[in-house]
């Protein structure tokens, strides 16, 4: 059996992608100091999905197959969770060669589920990726904490505000709460009552999804957080809170 | 938020504690999120997660993975995966978290973070262990004796009815 012979880099404009994400990157990302252990492929759970590993995905890279890379959906099928960094002995950033492979191809050819939950959050001030907007949200937070108030007299006093100055921490949420299980908001509001906790969310940039940085659309993305920063911002509040 | 959580328990603002899992003896595992432990505050904040799960179902009913904390896997519900389009290999992506979960023979995985909640939670599914998936703040209400019987959709029916605070507004 005979195998195609594989054609290593176009000596025209070699290694385009690698080195324009070199320039992006703090000491160029070390991305030329793999010594091709492998440690990053074998403890990597996207190691075979596609036939691709991130050692694999980054010699690809070093070698200038460039339109190989573009057309891969392994880039989409890596999380980016660091791992392969985290364990390299060269530091090694073959999250971010991911996250600027994600780049190569036109925005409206990325897969269809990310770029829809961007757009949903790119349309009104929530930055919900499932397009809830804040008149909803204020509705349904109201609404669930009067219903707790009453039905648990001992959270008679507890609070779910919206956009109250000066308060110490901004919460968000992820949208998966208020459109589809507002009862499970509750026990954080709970616990921020018994903890004697001064919060609040944001009726701008409640949102805690951000698919938009998932699509790699960095237009999109910093839209998206400069609502967030903007609104904790302007009520004064000291500390971004993650429900996480 | 798993940082500020301990410090309230600390403190004694939050005065949680694992009586309820004194008989029961319902073991659980952590899921230590890559965005929070490995990307941004390290070891220390894994440390903090499991003194208050720890606080909450008892030290002696928490098993952790192998490997963990910042060397914890990927669960396969990060950077889009949920959304991309490609369950198949998202499943195949979540094969070795479901068999590091089922490794320590728990019965619960608690997971404070929404995409690893959603991902875990259809790997416990499809993959045929069906181990409930529940996030954080549920435990400490259920610890601190204020959990209704209408915030415990990802109790499995073990939990269901202990505990409950004002079971007569059951819906």
């Amino acid at each position: 059996m005979t195998v195609a012979v594989l054609k290593l880099g176009n000596t025209k404009r070699k290694n385009v992608f690698l080195d324009k994400v070199k320039e992006l990157l703090p000491d160029g990302g070390n991305l030329n100091a793999c010594l091709t252990c492998g440690a990053c492929a074998s403890g990597c759970p996207a190691t075979g999905l596609e036939n691709m590993d991130p050692r694999k995905f980054l010699r690809m890279a070093a070698l200038g197959m460039d339109e190989e890379i573009a057309k891969s959906d392994w880039p989409w099928m890596c999380t980016m969770c660091q791992r392969c960094i985290y364990v390299c002995p060269m530091q090694i950033d073959i999250p971010q060669l991911i996250f600027n492979a994600r780049t190569l191809r036109p925005r409206e050819e990325r897969p269809s589920g990310i770029l829809g939950s961007c757009d949903m959050a790119m349309r009104n001030e929530s930055n919900s990726a499932m397009g809830a907007s804040p008149e909803d949200f204020e509705f349904v937070v109201e609404d669930v904490l009067e219903e707790y108030q009453e039905a648990q007299p001992e959270f008679a006093d507890m609070q779910a505000p919206i956009d109250k100055e000066g308060a110490q921490f901004f919460l968000n949420q992820n949208s998966r709460e208020p459109v589809t299980e507002p009862d499970e908001m509750v026990p954080l509001w709970k616990i921020l009552h018994l903890a004697g906790v001064d919060w609040t969310y944001g009726s701008r940039g409640w949102g805690g999804e951000n698919y938009c940085m998932f699509l790699a659309d960095d237009e999109s993305w910093k839209k998206t957080t400069g609502i967030t920063v903007d609104q904790a911002n302007k009520l004064g509040c000291k500390t971004y809170l993650n429900t996480e | 938020m798993y940082e500020y959580y301990a410090k309230w328990i600390r403190e004694g603002k939050l005065k949680v504690n694992s009586d309820w899992n004194k008989d029961l003896k319902i073991k659980f595992t952590v899921q230590d999120p890559c965005q929070i432990v490995r990307k941004s505050y390290g070891d220390p904040i894994a440390e903090d997660l499991r003194f208050v799960v720890k606080s909450v179902v008892g030290e002696e009913n928490f098993v952790d993975m192998q490997p963990n904390k910042s060397n914890n896997y990927c669960c396969g519900g990060g950077g889009g995966f949920l959304q991309s389009g490609f369950k198949d290999q998202r499943l195949a992506y979540g094969k070795i978290k479901d068999e590091q979960i089922k490794a320590t023979g728990a019965d619960y995985c608690i997971a404070g973070c929404h995409n690893c909640h959603a991902q875990i939670h259809e790997l416990s599914e499809h993959y045929g262990g069906n181990y409930p998936v529940v996030h954080l703040w549920t435990l400490i209400c259920l610890s601190l004796g204020i959990l209704g019987p209408n915030e415990r959709e990802y109790l499995g029916d073990d939990l269901k009815e202990v505990n409950v605070f004002h079971p007569e507004t059951a819906m």
